[in-house]
């Protein structure tokens, strides 16, 4: 009967119809999901706190006002997710709790500082831009909410993005110092970026069932040089380089060849000693205390008036 | 999971439907978690109408939807499958007849 129901789901799923909430799906279906959608919902959380790191010291009005969009952005994509996650069983409470007591992981991209405003540059240029070459495949996730979470997430993320390659640019116009700190915050983000797409395919042992169940679309090393081709080309638009000797146009393989990716930093990070992962997190779990008599009055406010309605 | 340190009882969920336009329908656009009704309509704009998607939301307190099982789909919607007669190509017209 089990087996029965499993031929019948890998069935649906190869026949590209949408897996729903109420639909019945393997149960590791169901965790694997989970567990994506979830630290996905956390990264963009997160990922409000080293931009929101600028928002007071942007240099003008207008890069302020755009930053602000930018993050309040962000706060929305963590809010579509975990919805979107919450369908498939798990409490908003619970994932919450996972986070704050670091049982769930999110990306490893935000336990790096932002020292400088050109961070807030090469964040959308290359995080940002790492992320939309990673979720649009996402849009035809086979499980209906998180796909349809993903396609609003990609309507906003190109924004992002842009506004990001725009800060650079202008530094790039601007004075010697303007451009020497540009390149500085290139050479620091540049190989944490092209490490979230996470860790090779043959150490990745999860992506082969992820990708049978079509969660997920495309392999990381392909996703990673595919980023890679773009921002090689990008960079030369913006008028600095890329902090990789080895990096080089391979006629044959008609893709650039790159460095050896540094893995172990990559471990470090992800094991809780990137350079900013306390403070991240005890930023969340602060944030997340200090709300709690809003959440208390507002619960307190509702049930009076609703006991008042009833009265009535 | 019980070893919650916050075991407090969570806001409610709320499914948001959104108009994008005078003339449309109301459509579903995903939930979100608010102490009100109120409150959900206006974390709804912020959440879902960043970007003028909306100029009506409705806020439906997820436990009042009722939804039909995916599991009776078969039974439930099969008996509108032989009935072709109910569209219009069903019908062959004359060559004559114009404007039907
Ligand atoms: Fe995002
Ligand atoms: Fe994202
Ligand atoms: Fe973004």
């Amino acid at each position: 009967m089990q087996n029965q129901q499993d031929v019948f789901f890998q069935d649906k799923v190869d026949k590209e119809i949408r897996i729903e909430p109420k639909d019945w799906m393997p149960e590791k279906y169901r965790q694997t999901l989970i567990r994506q959608i979830s630290q996905h919902a956390h990264s963009e959380i997160i990922g409000m706190l080293p931009e929101g790191n600028w928002i007071t010291r942007a240099p003008s009005l207008r890069r302020k006002a755009i930053l602000l969009a930018k993050v309040q952005d962000e706060a929305g994509h963590g809010l579509y997710l975990y919805s979107a996650a919450e369908t498939l069983g798990i409490s908003r409470d619970e994932m919450y709790h996972q986070l704050h007591t670091g049982k769930a992981k999110y990306s490893s991209i935000f336990n790096y500082p932002t020292l400088s405003w050109a961070d807030m540059g090469v964040i959308g240029w290359l995080v940002d831009g790492a992320a939309i070459m990673n979720q649009v495949p996402l849009c035809r996730s086979s499980y209906g909410p998180y796909a349809r979470a993903m396609v609003r997430v990609c309507k906003e993320e190109s924004f992002h993005q842009r506004q990001g390659f725009d800060i650079l640019y202008t530094l790039g116009k601007g004075s010697e110092a303007q451009r020497k700190m540009a390149q500085d915050a290139i050479n620091r983000w540049w190989w944490p970026s092209i490490m979230m797409f996470g860790p090779k395919d043959d150490e990745s042992p999860n992506s082969i069932q992820s990708m049978k169940w079509k969660i997920k679309r495309f392999s990381n090393d392909e996703l990673r040089q595919k980023f890679i081709d773009v921002c090689a080309e990008q960079v030369k638009v913006l008028g600095f380089t890329l902090p990789d000797k080895d990096l080089k146009w391979n006629e044959a393989r008609k893709h650039y060849d790159f460095g050896t990716i540094n893995w172990d930093e990559f471990w470090q990070v992800i094991q809780g000693n990137g350079p900013c992962n306390k403070e991240r997190l005890d930023a969340r779990k602060k944030a997340w205390a200090d709300g709690e008599w809003v959440r208390d009055a507002a619960t307190a406010y509702a049930t009076k008036k609703t006991a008042k309605n009833k009265a009535a | 999971m019980s070893t919650h340190s916050n075991s407090k009882i969570e806001w409610p969920l709320w499914e948001i439907f959104v108009r994008s336009k005078q003339g449309l329908d109301h459509k579903h656009v995903g939930s979100l978690h608010a102490a009100d009704a109120a409150m959900a309509i206006e974390n709804a704009r912020d959440v879902y109408t960043r970007r003028m998607e909306g100029i009506s939301i409705w806020a439906v307190e997820s436990k009042n939807i009722h939804a039909s099982n995916p599991d009776e789909a078969g039974s439930l919607y099969d008996p509108a499958n032989d009935k072709a007669y109910r569209h219009p190509t069903f019908y062959d017209l004359p060559d004559e007849v114009k404007y039907m």
